[in-house]
Parts: C-alpha cells; sequence; structure tokens
C-alpha cells in the first residue's frame, strides 16, 4: 500500500494495527485482538475524516496515486472478448494509448484509453500516459472503424496531457489532438468518456469530446496541472495548492459548472482502497448512459454533442 | 440580431495606434537592429525593410492592411459570463482583464468582421496577441462560433488570424471547452460548403494550435512564426538537450508537412483572395488600383439586403 503524504498519520495507525497482528502470528501467548481492533477503528475514523473534504490539491494527489485502478485494470475486469487494436497506420503504436474492440455486458463496442503503466518499466514503455501524434492518430481510427460499424465508443481518460517531445511536435502534435477531438464530434454512434483518474489538458479533450462525460469521485480534469499554472501565473511552481483550488479541476466543481453529467462515488479512501468496486462502478455507469443513448439516431447523437458543447458555459454559471 | 457595432472609415497612417508611436520617429527592428523610419515601417506593414522580420500587429490595424481601403465592418459577439470562477492569483482576472483593456483600447482578444478584400466578401475573426497574450477562453470562442455562424449565413468564406500564448488559464477548464466549442464552429463553416482558411502568426501555441488553427482547409503562416502545442522552453526541460535552429518555426512546420504555405506579409492578402476566389469559383480577381468601395452600400443597407436574403432562403 501506498500512501500519500497526507495520509501519513493514517499509515502510522495502520501500520501498528498491523505490526501487532505479525507480533501475534509469532507469539501465540499475546492477545492483540482488542487493541488492533481499537486501531482499526482509529483508523477508519481517520480515514473519513481525511476523505470527508478533500481539498483540491489533495484531490489531484489521489487521482494520480500510483495504485489507481489503470484503464488496463478497467479493461480487464470489465470487458470481456477484449482485442486490442493497434498502430495509427502511418508511423508507429503508440503505448501510451490502449484500444479496441470488446464486449461490456455482450454490447460489442470499441474502448480507447490512456495507459500510464504500473511498474517503472511499464511506466516507461507506456511514457506515463502522455500520448504522442501517433497516440491520437490511432484513436481517430479506431473511432472511425466503430463509426462504420456502429459500434459505441466508450473512452478512459488518465493522462497528465499530451508528450510535450521534439519528435512528436515534429510528427503534429497540434494536429493529431484537434483531428481527434474532431472526430468525436463527427461520429454518428454513442461515444461516452469517463475521467478516471487525471484529465490533463488538450490530451484528455481529444478523447473525452462525448456525448456524455462522467468523472471519478476523486478524479481531475483541467486546463493545465497546477503546477505548471503555478509557475505561470504566480511564477512560482510551490504554489500549486493555491493553483489547484483556483482551477476549479475537481469533478465536483466542474458537475457545477455543468461541464460533465455524472460523477461516480469512489470508495471511503479512494478507488485505490478497493479497484475492484470502483471498476464495477464505471462499468455500471457506462452501461446506463450507453443504454439512455441508444435510442438517438446517428444524427441526433452528432447533434447532441455540438449543442452540448456549444452550450457549455453559456447558462447557470454562478459566481 | 445586432451585429453591427463599429463601423470603420479608412483613415491616413491609421496602420498603428497612436499610443504606439513612439515619440520619436524611429523604430529599432528587434531582430537586426536597424533604426526603421516610422512611415516606412507602418508602409510596410510593420516588416523590417532590412531583414523581413514581421513585427507584432495588433488584431485592428491588420484588419485595416487586409480590408480593402480599410473598410469594415465589425460585428458582436455574444459576452461570456466574465470570470466565471472567481479566479484570483496574484491579481484578480477582472483586474487583469481591465488592465489589458486600458493597454489595447480593445474589448477582448478576438475582432469578429466582415468587409471585402480584393473585391471579395469575406469573414475574418482575427486574435490579438496584445490583449492578454491572445489567450483563448469563453469570448475568443464565442467570437469564432459568431463569425462561423456569420460565414454560413452570408455563404462567406472564413479567414481566421491565429495569435495566442494558448488557453486562457483564469477560465480554468472553461478555456478549455473552448477547443471543441471552436471545432464545432468548423464543421458549420464545413458543413455549408465553404472555405476555412488559416493565417498562423507569431506565435500560435498551446490549445489553439491544437484546435481551430490545425483544421484550416488552407494553412498559410507569417514567416518566422512560433508555432506548436507545446513550448521550446517545456520541450527542452523534458528531453533536456538543445533544440534546433529554427525548432518549431513556420518554415519547420511548412518542411514537416503541417502547413500548406509561408508568405510575406506583404503578398498574404492577394494570395488570400487569389486561393478563396478559386475556391470559391469566382473569376481571377481584378489587379491594380481599386476604386473607392460603392458609399451608398451603409450598413443599414447590408443590413437589409441580409435580411432579405434570409427571407428567400
Ligand atoms: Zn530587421
Amino acid at each position: 500500500m501506498n500512501y500519500l503524504e497526507f495520509e501519513k498519520p493514517l499509515a502510522e495507525v495502520e501500520g501498528k494495527a498491523e505490526e501487532l497482528r505479525a507480533m501475534a502470528r509469532s507469539n501465540a501467548e499475546m492477545d492483540i485482538e482488542k487493541e488492533a481492533a481499537a486501531l482499526d477503528r482509529k483508523a477508519q475514523t481517520m480515514l473519513a475524516d481525511l476523505y470527508k473534504d478533500l481539498s483540491p490539491w489533495r484531490k489531484c494527489q489521489v487521482a494520480r496515486h500510483p495504485d489507481r485502478p489503470h484503464c488496463s485494470d478497467y479493461i480487464e475486469t470489465l470487458f470481456t472478448d477484449y482485442t486490442p487494436l493497434a498502430g495509427d497506420r502511418n508511423f508507429a503504436d503508440d503505448q501510451a494509448v490502449m484500444g479496441g474492440l470488446a464486449r461490456l455486458n455482450d454490447r460489442p463496442l470499441m474502448v480507447i484509453g490512456h495507459e500510464k503503466g504500473k511498474d517503472t518499466q511499464s511506466r516507461i514503455e507506456k511514457n506515463f500516459g502522455m500520448a504522442r501524434p501517433e497516440g491520437y492518430r490511432k484513436a481517430i481510427r479506431l473511432m472511425d472503424l466503430a463509426d462504420r460499424f456502429n459500434l459505441p465508443v466508450v473512452t478512459l481518460i488518465d493522462t497528465p496531457g499530451a508528450y510535450p517531445g521534439k519528435g512528436a511536435e515534429e510528427r503534429g502534435q497540434s494536429e493529431a489532438i484537434a483531428r481527434s477531438t474532431e472526430k468525436c464530434l463527427k461520429i454518428g454512434v454513442p461515444l461516452v468518456s469517463v475521467v478516471i483518474g487525471e484529465g490533463g489538458s488538450g490530451g484528455a479533450v481529444a478523447f473525452a469530446t462525448a456525448n456524455r462525460v462522467a468523472m471519478l469521485e476523486h478524479s481531475i480534469y483541467s486546463v493545465i496541472s497546477p503546477e505548471g499554472c503555478a509557475s505561470i501565473l504566480w511564477k512560482d511552481a510551490e504554489k500549486m495548492r493555491e493553483a489547484a483550488e483556483a482551477l476549479r479541476l475537481t469533478a465536483q466543481d466542474l458537475h457545477k459548472l455543468d461541464v460533465i453529467d455524472r460523477i461516480i462515488a469512489e470508495p471511503m479512501g479512494g478507488a485505490q482502497r478497493d479497484p475492484d468496486s470502483t471498476i464495477q462502478s464505471v462499468g455500471v455507469c457506462i452501461d446506463d448512459i450507453l443504454t439512455q443513448l441508444s435510442s438517438l439516431s446517428r444524427d441526433e447523437l452528432v447533434q447532441d454533442r455540438r449543442t452540448k458543447f456549444l452550450n457549455m458555459g453559456q447558462s447557470g454559471l454562478a459566481a | 440580431m445586432n451585429w453591427i457595432s463599429n463601423y470603420v472609415r479608412p483613415k491616413i497612417n491609421s496602420l498603428f495606434s497612436r499610443r504606439e508611436v513612439p515619440e520619436n520617429l524611429w523604430s529599432k527592428c528587434p531582430e537586426c537592429g536597424t533604426m526603421l523610419f516610422h512611415r516606412e515601417l507602418t508602409e510596410n506593414l510593420g516588416v523590417c525593410s532590412s531583414c523581413d522580420h514581421h513585427m507584432a500587429l495588433s488584431a485592428r490595424d491588420r484588419l485595416t492592411a487586409l480590408f480593402d481601403n480599410g473598410v469594415f465592418t465589425e460585428f458582436e459577439v455574444p459576452q461570456p459570463t466574465t470570470d466565471p470562477l472567481t479566479f484570483r492569483d496574484q491579481k484578480k482576472y477582472p483586474d487583469r482583464l481591465r488592465t489589458a483593456q486600458r493597454d489595447t483600447g480593445e474589448k477582448e482578444a478576438m475582432i469578429v468582421a466582415e468587409g471585402e478584400i480584393g473585391r471579395t466578401p469575406i469573414v475574418v475573426a482575427c486574435q490579438d496577441f496584445s490583449f492578454m497574450g491572445g489567450s483563448m477562453g469563453m469570448f475568443v470562442g464565442n467570437a469564432i462560433i459568431a463569425a462561423a455562424q456569420r460565414a454560413v449565413q452570408r455563404k462567406r468564406p472564413l479567414v481566421l488570424f491565429s495569435a495566442a500564448g494558448g488557453a486562457r488559464m483564469q477560465e480554468g477548464i472553461l478555456s478549455l471547452m473552448q477547443m471543441p466549442r471552436t471545432t464545432v464552429a468548423v464543421e458549420m463553416v464545413r458543413d455549408a460548403g465553404l472555405p476555412y482558411i488559416v493565417v498562423l502568426t507569431h506565435p500560435t501555441t498551446g490549445g489553439v494550435t491544437a484546435s481551430y488553427a490545425m483544421l484550416g482547409d488552407v494553412h498559410i503562416a507569417e514567416p518566422n512564426a512560433l508555432i506548436c502545442f507545446a513550448g521550446p522552453r517545456v520541450i527542452e526541460q523534458t528531453i533536456r538537450e538543445k533544440l534546433p535552429e529554427g525548432f518549431q518555426r513556420a518554415e519547420y512546420l511548412l518542411d514537416h508537412g503541417m502547413l500548406d504555405r509561408v508568405t510575406h506579409r506583404r503578398d498574404m492578402k492577394n494570395e488570400l483572395v487569389s486561393i478563396i476566389r478559386m475556391l470559391m469559383h469566382e473569376p481571377p480577381a481584378v489587379t491594380g488600383e481599386l476604386p473607392a468601395p460603392d458609399m451608398v452600400e451603409t450598413p443599414e443597407a447590408q443590413t437589409d439586403a441580409s435580411q432579405a436574403q434570409s427571407a428567400d432562403g
């Protein structure tokens, strides 16, 4: 279990309980259960307190938690018959973006998402979930395929942003993102996006220009990272707490701003404490939205997205 | 729809607004250091006659230089909620806006207008880098949507001059949402079968490049303009190596297939006219001195004409 910095006091209590139980295992004489149970209760209370009202900056940390379920976990658990499809047919297969055909409760669809990786090696392979132009172009190709065979598209968003690299720029990062957003708007099939961790800027929009956008309770979605914003506007990257506050990047704020449609509750203490139940909740949400959208015609689906984004920010904004 | 808010008549030497004129009549080229006589610089559309460096041009100066006899009709942009997040960094966002308005004399970072270039009617959206770095917030989004709707309604091509550091962070997620919103605007023009031409000027970066600036039917850039998604500094910090000379400049993008053309500011107007007239199946443009536009055609007359058109159509 990886603890975040603000969870340190909790880590101590949980650590103590664990220690006691370990001692008891090696010494049968000891009766520690009462004490350990008391520590457990204390830890539960602490956890509830910590997560009751997470500050935006803490949410960022939870959203980036290394033990949080990633795109590959969702695909493995929720979908059957997953068949990865690779490559942009131009240059490469971007490992930061995974996608392919799959079934959700038997319903065939196309799933596309950012994958950050789980350990040092896979993180490097996946470039920490930061896609290059090939990733967006692969997504465009898969959306196109889904469109032609009338399959709904599900996108799982979890990226710090598009990769700021030399090759990525040379091969048209901007154009790739713009075309991916455009493709999202164009397809005549339902498009559902779920922000499962970090929704980083243009890299996220390129997949999340959807009929319905849902966010996990402790995920974030922002025009810029709090650190980046702090270094530009405060001229001090250490002001990320203030920036996170000002940017209104939490699922709760975005729901109030009418930018997202649904918030999916996470287990107490965040998705990382119970990945399975988190994944199941996301599955239920996606299935529900797809059922809702299934009555819309191709034209209605395109129009639905256009209207949704044209109207965004035009009403319901309370200062 | 009340789209007429301003009717600009040509003014002598109006290319550079008064407050930008230095006390002496000379300006120094920031690129080569040559002292340039101000009137000459104005006549050269802000391009150094010695090294061809293209200096920054305000949106209004650009429009005045672009349209025939400097005549264009600005139309209104629906005003979005100001400061939707009550954003505050070291300064309050409304204070930053007021400062920018005072310094530029403009309302926001984009002007939308219509008129004729080479007797070819067009709609133009022109981004103003001097207004908070041209940043794309809800106003810029609304401006592009208004321009697209206007182009579709009047069956005119849309020409967009981009210049921006990216999205306006002070509007948070709502600035990011201008990427899909402006993409919808581009789709509307495309669906109507009308040309959408992007002129990328220095600098065009971030979310602006990754949306409407890279979705044109034709991409033309001014020489040496910086055009990128991630800026060179961010990339150098990420990859920890020095970037090659000219990286992410217009000529570099042309080499890498992202642009159709890199065109000197002096030739931009004629090139736009030529391309648009071919795409619109119009006969070649008449070159040489053009007579002054017909002064009978007042904005009111244009409104009547547009109403008559929409009643017919
Ligand atoms: Zn010079």
